[in-house]
């Protein structure tokens, strides 16, 4: 029974980092049509900053929670400015365009940190299933998980914000008919993801220590989260997450953790093929 | 002088260019040289068989490194197991071509759209680094060939004449090997560029629904490049296995993959000698970027500029926004456009001397 | 009786909500020429691509010559021989006039016969000179030509052509229509057209689309007389 729970803990924990690590790259394929490459090394930048700002004697909550979403979301409007705008319109030239981009942030932080892994160490202590243990912080994950998304779901609800972007996912110009300025509009959506994208690798520093290269180990697991949700943010970022997590963690739990995640990889390229409109394509497609 | 001669033209060139270097190289130049420029030669091979699928293709392939990497795994492995090398260098075309197969036609007969062909090729390349990275325990081998993990297998076996045990390879016979190899490769994809086949796959490339309409299977079309560009690249793989004698998961690696795709870029797509120039040239660069590292002082300027992949992803996002065709096929327009001004000042020179 | 070339029944296409062709039941004999008009979003360009397997039918059938070929693929219908020239010109831009017409004719033909074959057709659609210029180069209606080569080097027994004379000057068009007369001496056609000066040039009977069903089919001077097709054709181009 005990076991049973743990084991629900820990998928649960793997749908929510899932669901963290992709969403920022979900609001940017989804409203802009835009595959960024370099939102690996956004989440690395993430940890970075928290880990800096944490050295300088700041709070390690308001390190993760503020300064890493604040700082990245400034780098990623610098790089809408500098890069993408330029490319609208042609898909592949931001995949590789933001792929060189991946580069340079991995080449610079190296420069600046060199390549070793620095480590904060998870501010909360351990909790007690039973006979098992487990850390706090692993709920914190979900429930930071599950703010995030709580609070996407109100903003695309609720707000003129949310009514713009819901506009701009099934329709590019409606934007432009609703009397928006799209470029500002770009510019925002690409600050907010990687924002979000910030603050999850921020919340996912303590888990895996923070070095130049862990993008790598991030992007292709949201890509195919991303990928596999389809278009729809918020119900397709949860589904591929649930799925994708899912067989994740039971993967991993039945051999390795590095097989685990090969099966994560196999199942997705196997949905992309059977779903290539991903799951919300051909369900929920009135979702969020 | 129009297309046809400037054609030809350019074939006597590169052959000429070509046989000069393999020849002379040897004679004039220091073993490590000659050692450094092999692997510039391997390296150029693996380019070609991109610039072939991407560049006339047109299949996004963020993958190509897996096909690489394939091949220099199953040469190892399968040297360790046989020790002759005539059956594990055919092996390691074959298996990385039906590999590409079997991913191609998956790929292409599910009629993914471009943008997803990238992120699977990518993905596969991730699930096999993965894969092979978490070999090192001595519980993972095939046959007597350990596969070591990340720290892959080192004291590969070089390659022999056919069939002849005893006629091992040298490297200064590696370099003959490789710098015609990628010569026969060249023109070899030049015969095949020229032909029906080619001509057809260009046409894909250019309008998929027209080609469909006239009766032509893209599905199929696409498979075929495709599986020849793996077959390619696992080529380019087994020598690259033979130059160190050692294989890594790294060459399976995401920055392997970007530095491809870098190459055809830079050099331009839909050429054959660009990227070819663009793997050179790049790899020429890298290595001096890395030569700085040593002397350089530790102030954070000397480290950028021994920083390979930051030099690599600035070169990458200026190509993409400001030299998208490439250098070869942007050079061809300049040197056309300059011809044209050149004739239009002619003609006007000679209206006058008409109208006197 | 001589079996009908094209059969469609009850052929129907739904986008979403949008009912772009219902329950089109169509016939067209071997070596007929018929024309299809309708006004602006009838359906006749999504007619013709269910026809050529660009797009599979929501409902209903296709059979070429007896055969169900609702399901096939464009490039198997085209094999069976129907050759489509689109509403928005397909070439391949990339490319020299050459080279195109070269990628038509060559499925079919040795090398030696392509080449001889490329040459006639360049002559025979006016731009030999303009043989080794790019496609994507050339202006709209040189464009169409070039599409209009690359459909006839296929051989095919079908041919459809979508607003061939779109975008055409009054000399092309005359061009075209005696072109379509001569291709009509061997081949089958379904031509849609909005220039009713050239449906007179060229056809007989004449198929009226309107909003995705079959309107009326009669003989071109029924059809100009017809009040119900001058209501509906005329009304709704006036108004677009
Ligand atoms: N791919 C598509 N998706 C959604 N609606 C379409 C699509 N293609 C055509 N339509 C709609 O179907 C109707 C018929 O279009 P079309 O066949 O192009 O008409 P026509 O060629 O007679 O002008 C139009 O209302 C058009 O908007
Ligand atoms: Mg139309």
């Amino acid at each position: 029974m005990d076991l049973v729970a743990l084991l629900a803990i820990q998928v649960l924990y793997a749908v929510a980092s899932l669901a963290l690590i992709s969403v920022g790259l979900a609001i940017i394929f989804g409203m802009m049509r835009v595959i960024n490459l370099a939102h690996g090394e956004f989440l690395m930048l993430g940890g970075y900053a928290a880990i800096v700002a944490t050295s300088h004697g700041i709070s390690i909550w308001v390190a993760m929670l503020v300064v890493a979403p604040i700082v990245v979301g400034l780098i990623g409007i610098i790089v809408e400015r500098a890069i993408i705008r330029f490319l609208y319109g042609r898909m592949i030239d931001t995949m590789l365009a933001t792929w060189g981009l991946s580069l340079f942030l991995v080449g610079l932080t190296t420069a600046i940190f060199g390549n070793t892994t620095v480590g904060i160490s998870a501010p909360l202590g351990s909790i007690q299933i039973g006979a098992y243990r487990t850390s706090a912080y692993t709920l914190f994950v979900i429930a930071i998980a599950i703010a995030v998304l709580g609070a996407i779901f109100a903003v695309m609800r609720w707000t003129r914000l949310g009514l713009i972007a819901r506009g701009t996912m099934q329709n590019a110009d409606m934007a432009a008919a609703l009397g928006v300025n799209p470029p500002r509009v770009y510019a925002v959506t690409f600050g907010v993801g990687a924002a979000l994208s910030g603050l999850a690798g921020a919340v996912l520093a303590p888990v895996s220590g923070v070095f130049p290269t862990i993008g790598v180990a991030y992007v292709a697991k949201s890509f195919i989260t991303v990928i596999g949700g389809g278009a729809a943010i918020l119900s397709g970022t949860v589904s591929a997450s649930a799925l994708f997590g899912t067989i994740n963690q039971i993967a991993t739990f039945v051999t390795t953790p590095v097989f685990g995640e090969v099966a994560l990889l196999a199942a997705a390229i196997v949905l992309i093929r059977l779903l290539p409109q991903g799951i919300t394509g051909r369900f929920f497609r009135r979702g969020l | 002088m129009n297309g046809r001669s400037l054609n030809i033209l350019g074939l006597v060139l590169v052959s000429v260019t070509g046989l000069a270097f393999m020849l002379l190289t040897p004679q004039l130049a220091e073993l490590d040289t000659v050692l450094d420029l092999t692997v510039y030669m391997i390296m150029a091979v693996l380019a070609l068989s991109l610039a072939l699928i991407w560049g006339f293709g047109g299949i996004l392939c963020f993958g190509q490194s897996a096909f690489f990497g394939l091949g220099a795994y199953t040469y190892a492995i399968a040297m360790f197991n046989i020790g002759e090398s005539t059956l594990p260098f055919l092996l390691a075309i074959i298996l990385p071509a039906a590999f590409a197969a079997l991913l191609g036609y998956f790929m292409f007969y599910g009629r993914i759209s471009d943008v997803y062909l990238g992120v699977i090729t990518l993905t596969v390349t991730l699930i096999l680094f993965n894969s092979v990275n978490s070999t090192a325990g001595p519980e993972f081998h095939i046959g007597t060939a350990r596969l070591g993990g990340f720290n892959g297998i080192p004291g590969i076996p070089p390659l022999n004449w056919p069939f002849n045990k005893t006629a091992a390879i040298d490297l200064e016979g590696m370099f003959y090997l490789a710098t015609g190899s990628l010569l026969a490769t060249y023109f070899g994809l030049r015969l095949l560029l020229a032909s029906q086949f080619g001509r057809i796959i260009v046409g894909i490339r250019e309008n998929e629904r027209r080609a469909e309409l006239l009766g032509y299977d893209p599905r199929a079309y696409k498979l075929a490049t495709f599986t020849i560009g793996g077959a390619l690249a696992g080529f380019a793989g087994c020598l690259f296995a033979n130059w160190g004698n050692f294989v890594s998961p790294t060459i399976f690696g995401l920055a392997q993959s970007a530095q491809i795709i870098i190459w055809v870029i830079v050099g331009g797509r839909g050429t054959l000698i660009g990227p070819v120039i663009g793997c050179i040239g790049i790899q020429w660069l890298s290595a001096a970027l890395g030569a700085n590292q040593p002397s350089g002082g530790s102030d954070l300027w000397s480290k950028i500029f021994a920083n390979a992949p930051l030099i690599l992803g600035v070169i990458l996002i200026a190509f993409v926004l400001l030299v998208p065709k490439g250098l070869v096929p942007t050079l061809g327009d300049i040197g056309l456009s300059l011809v044209r001004r050149r004739r239009a000042r002619e003609q006007r020179g000679f209206e006058p001397q008409q109208a006197e | 009786m001589a079996a009908a070339l094209l059969d469609t029944r009850d052929l129907s296409m739904h986008f979403g909500g949008v009912k772009a062709v219902r329950n089109v039941n169509f016939t067209l004999a071997e070596g007929e020429l018929r024309c299809l008009i309708g006004p602006n979003g009838a359906g006749k360009s999504t007619f013709f691509k269910m026809l050529t397997g660009q797009l599979e039918p929501t409902r209903g059938q296709v059979l070429f010559r007896g055969q169900d070929i609702s399901r096939a693929h464009a490039h198997q219908i085209a094999r069976l021989g129907i050759g489509i020239k689109t509403q928005v010109p397909s070439v391949f831009d990339g490319l020299s006039v050459r080279d195109n017409i070269w990628l038509a004719a060559s499925r079919l033909n040795s090398k030696e016969r392509a080449r001889r074959l490329v040459d006639e057709m360049l002559e025979r659609i006016g731009l030999v000179d303009a043989a080794e210029r790019l496609v994507g180069q050339l202006a709209h209606g040189q464009r169409q030509w070039v599409e209009l080569g690359l459909v006839l080097s296929t051989d095919p027994e079908l041919i459809l052509l979508d607003e061939p004379a779109a975008g055409m000057t009054h000399e092309e068009v005359l061009k075209t229509a005696a072109l379509v007369r001569e291709i009509n001496r061997s081949k089958a056609l379904i031509v849609v057209e909005h220039d009713m000066q050239f449906i007179r040039m060229i056809a007989k009977q004449v198929t009226v689309f309107n909003q995705g069903s079959v309107l009326v089919e009669d003989t071109v001077d029924n059809i100009m007389r017809n009040p119900q097709v001058r209501d509906i054709y005329l009304g709704k181009q006036a108004a677009a």
